[in-house]
């Protein structure tokens, strides 16, 4: 499916670059993206190390371990797959903690980790399962408890009070999310069925 | 409360390291080896990432939003979804740096104070960057297939937008 989408992105451009006649910019921004992202991967490398260094202290402490346990009842809703104090629940509730938090830069590395341990134990290794899918979709929802980045954007921007839409926000984070793991487990069923 | 945001980063090294210490962890041995794994599978993401910014980025040169957004007005009328954050709903599953920019000029034209920048800032701050998590946590570990994960995601951000506008009208209105 990525497939499709990345080639659909890419052709769409190229039409609608032609028929606005924004050829130029499209040829700069081939450029400029190649450039951007290797920026971006020399930023993440930094936070990766800093944040994958943190959590195997937690790991080492037994931090992760009382994560993993506060959140487990919840969790195995989602990930039945993973045993109670396994490599991947822990690595799991990591990522989990720090998308609640709002620790955006830490969330990645934590997630990529938790992708790896979860790799670890699937069967088909190019192919996602159904735990691996429910924590892709938790992570492309929001859960973030307090909108730090949102409020300040905000408030450089004049507004009276730049936390009054938190309450807002949480609601339609907790619909979203909501109805983002339903159509997960439901679309996971059918393809049950058809596979 | 905006300064939440500067005290959360040291406030989770500091427990993290204080932790460490009372249960006797060699805590800089230790980072050490798991900073050496991060910049590993930092690498690993790299062509992922290449592919997928080339892509936002050709996407938001060519006018193609805009287009789009227009294109999709009686639909985004229909949701109950204000036109101007057309735009910004269709960046936001793609790029975060995009949105951002967006979201800042629906803020200079309307106010953030306003019923269309209250929307987009729910919008913004309900959702995430869709194709970058998939890009990035399946890239890392070589998986092709990724069966409904799309479909669901995109389920959830629709659903997102479409709770934002309600939940604005009804703690604002």
């Amino acid at each position: 499916m990525m497939n499709y989408i990345w080639a659909g992105m890419i052709l769409f451009s190229c039409i609608c670059a032609l028929l606005t006649g924004r050829l130029p910019e499209l040829s700069d921004a081939v450029l400029s993206g190649a450039a951007s992202a290797v920026q971006l991967v020399i930023v993440l490398l930094g936070m990766m190390c800093v944040w994958t260094g943190l959590m195997k202290i937690a790991d080492a402490g037994g931090l992760t371990k009382l994560l993993s346990r506060m959140f487990y009842p919840v969790m195995r809703l989602l990930f039945p797959k993973y045993p109670k104090d396994s490599a991947a629940m822990k690595a799991i509730c990591m990522n989990i903690t720090a998308n609640l938090l709002g620790l955006g830069n830490a969330a990645t590395p934590l997630g990529i980790a938790a992708m790896k341990e979860m790799s670890r134990v699937n069967k088909r290794p190019t192919e996602a399962d159904n735990n691996m899918v429910m924590f892709v979709v938790i992570n492309t929802a929001s859960i973030q408890l307090v909108p730090t980045f949102m409020g300040t954007l905000r408030a450089q921007y004049g507004s009276a009070q730049p936390f009054d839409i938190v309450p807002a926000v949480w609601l339609a984070s907790i619909v979203s999310l909501g109805l983002g793991i339903l159509a997960a487990k439901l679309l996971e069923r059918r393809e049950n069925r058809l596979g | 409360m905006a300064d939440i945001g500067s005290v959360v980063v040291p406030a989770t090294i500091f427990f993290i390291l204080v932790f460490g210490f009372l249960r006797k962890v060699p805590v800089f041995d230790v980072f050490v080896s798991g900073a050496k794994e991060g910049a590993i599978s930092c690498f690993e993401i790299l062509p992922s990432l290449v592919g997928l910014i080339l892509a936002v980025n050709m996407l938001s040169a060519s006018g193609a939003l805009d287009l789009v957004a227009s294109f999709l007005r009686p639909a985004a009328l229909a949701l109950g979804l204000p036109p101007e954050v057309m735009p910004l709903a269709l960046m936001r599953p793609v790029s975060g740096s995009g949105s951002n920019a967006l979201l800042l000029q629906l803020f200079r034209d309307y106010g953030p104070d306003s019923f269309v920048g209250r929307v987009a800032s729910v919008m913004n701050g309900s959702t995430e960057t869709t194709f970058y998590a998939i890009a990035v946590y399946f890239g890392a570990v070589g998986i092709k297939k990724t069966r409904h994960t799309i479909p669901a995601a995109l389920t959830a951000d629709l659903v997102g937008y479409i709770a934002s506008v309600w939940a604005v009208r009804i703690l604002f209105l």
